[in-house]
């Protein structure tokens, strides 16, 4: 057993992918047969790896969750900056230039407008909360845009980790609820149109929460959507830590 | 094809240079770190997606390489949130559902408001069933995830 554990141990990088593999299988079954592929496998899965960075903040009392117990240490590699960037950055391989400029000019106003008005609930319910400096106020607007855009901007800024955990936690909230609530106020809000659906793209965000939303919606409509909401987590990470950090930093001061 | 291009380095290039040109852009505007740094190496990988592709050099492997990283997303992010210090986040508490769902209500609400300002446009059934007319059955189902 001891051999065993060094073994994992001394591949802590391949021990992290067969972790988080496990991880997400498991999520992928719950997903399947106990929401009926109404909540995404990728949203359970996350909300598992915060329960489990939880369980692991307590039992160690660190500040890197399960990474501190030595078994899960190379999830600290896996979850790190330098892969995040690399994997985040590889999806924008998929972006088809010519189609999303058909998309226009209404696309381009909903990728803002999902940008801005996110963000400012976010700042406004963090400085609501006693948060008072501009990295953490941007940091946590920044979290609603996304669960990317959060960390990324966080990490940008250099936020703290608690903080970094909270626009995490609040884009990952969003994400659930857009899978969970699209088919529910579709009808509502006018989703039965490719066009519909790129302006929801836009303003939603969350490539995982568009698309499972709108495929509990309508199947034919999630190509759409995608494709306005790929550009989303792009123009966050934009943004977030440039032009309304320096918004922010403007209002409230350092 | 005579010249071998690796999707893996074009990739590792285009991130190092857009940490490289985000450090820059922090330091020209007075923030003390990284500045979009994701965004450009981006805005530099789908430049180079087009470059390639003009120059038939966009290879199977190429995108192979490439499509290996950004299905990776998802574990990644997975991991990143299992190291995070979710003990201290808890003391953030209702934050977290204020600015969720506040943030998702104003959104939806702006995606209604959009459709309805921006007058009709051919519902999906529609689109459906004129191309039903021309082509029998046929859907475009090329499934774009990321």
């Amino acid at each position: 057993m001891t051999m065993f554990a060094r073994v994992l141990i001394a591949n802590g990088l391949l021990t992290a992918f067969a972790v988080v593999g496990l991880i997400m299988w498991l999520s992928g079954l719950m997903s399947r047969f106990m929401t009926f592929g109404r909540v995404h496998g990728s949203a359970i899965a996350i909300i598992a790896a915060l329960v489990l960075a939880f369980l692991g903040g307590k039992v160690t009392g660190g500040t890197r969750g399960i990474a501190d117990i030595p078994l899960f240490s190379g999830i600290a590699m896996m979850g790190g900056a330098m892969l995040r960037d690399f994997a985040i950055v590889a999806t924008a391989f998929e972006v088809d230039v010519d189609r999303a400029k058909t998309a226009g000019l209404i696309g381009a106003i909903a990728l803002l407008l999902g940008t801005i008005l996110p963000f400012i609930v976010g700042v406004l319910t963090a400085a609501a909360y006693g948060y008072t400096d501009a990295v953490s106020l941007t940091t946590i607007g920044a979290g609603a845009i996304t669960y990317i855009v959060g960390p990324v901007t966080g990490a940008a800024l250099g936020a703290s980790s608690p903080v970094i955990a909270i626009s995490i936690a609040t884009g990952v909230l969003k994400a659930v609820l857009v899978m969970i609530g699209t088919p529910l106020v579709a009808k509502l809000i006018g989703l039965d149109s490719p066009r519909g659906a790129m302006v929801f793209g836009g303003l939603m965000g969350t490539v995982s929460g568009v698309s499972a939303g709108l495929a509990a919606t309508d199947r034919r409509l999630v190509p759409y959507g995608a494709l306005t909401a790929t550009f989303h987590t792009g123009l966050g990470c934009l943004l977030a830590p440039s032009i309304l950090y320096l918004c922010v930093r403007a209002i409230v001061g350092d | 094809m005579t010249l071998m291009i690796s999707g893996v380095a074009i990739l590792a290039i285009c991130t190092l240079l857009g940490a490289l040109l985000g450090d820059l852009l922090g330091m020209a505007i007075g923030v003390k770190a990284n500045v979009g740094g994701v965004g450009i190496a981006m805005i530099l990988l789908i430049s180079a997606r087009l470059w390639l592709l003009r120059r038939r050099l966009l290879t199977d492997a190429v995108t192979l390489d490439v499509k290996f990283w950004a299905a990776l997303y998802v574990p990644v992010v997975v991991a990143m949130a299992a190291q995070q210090n979710v003990v201290a986040a808890f003391v953030g508490g209702p934050i977290v559902l204020i600015a969720a769902i506040g943030g998702l209500t104003l959104c939806f609400g702006a995606v209604a408001l959009i459709n309805r300002l921006s007058g009709s446009t051919e519902t999906m059934d529609e689109i459906e069933a004129r191309e039903g007319q021309l082509l029998g059955a046929s859907s475009d189902s090329k499934g774009k995830r990321a």
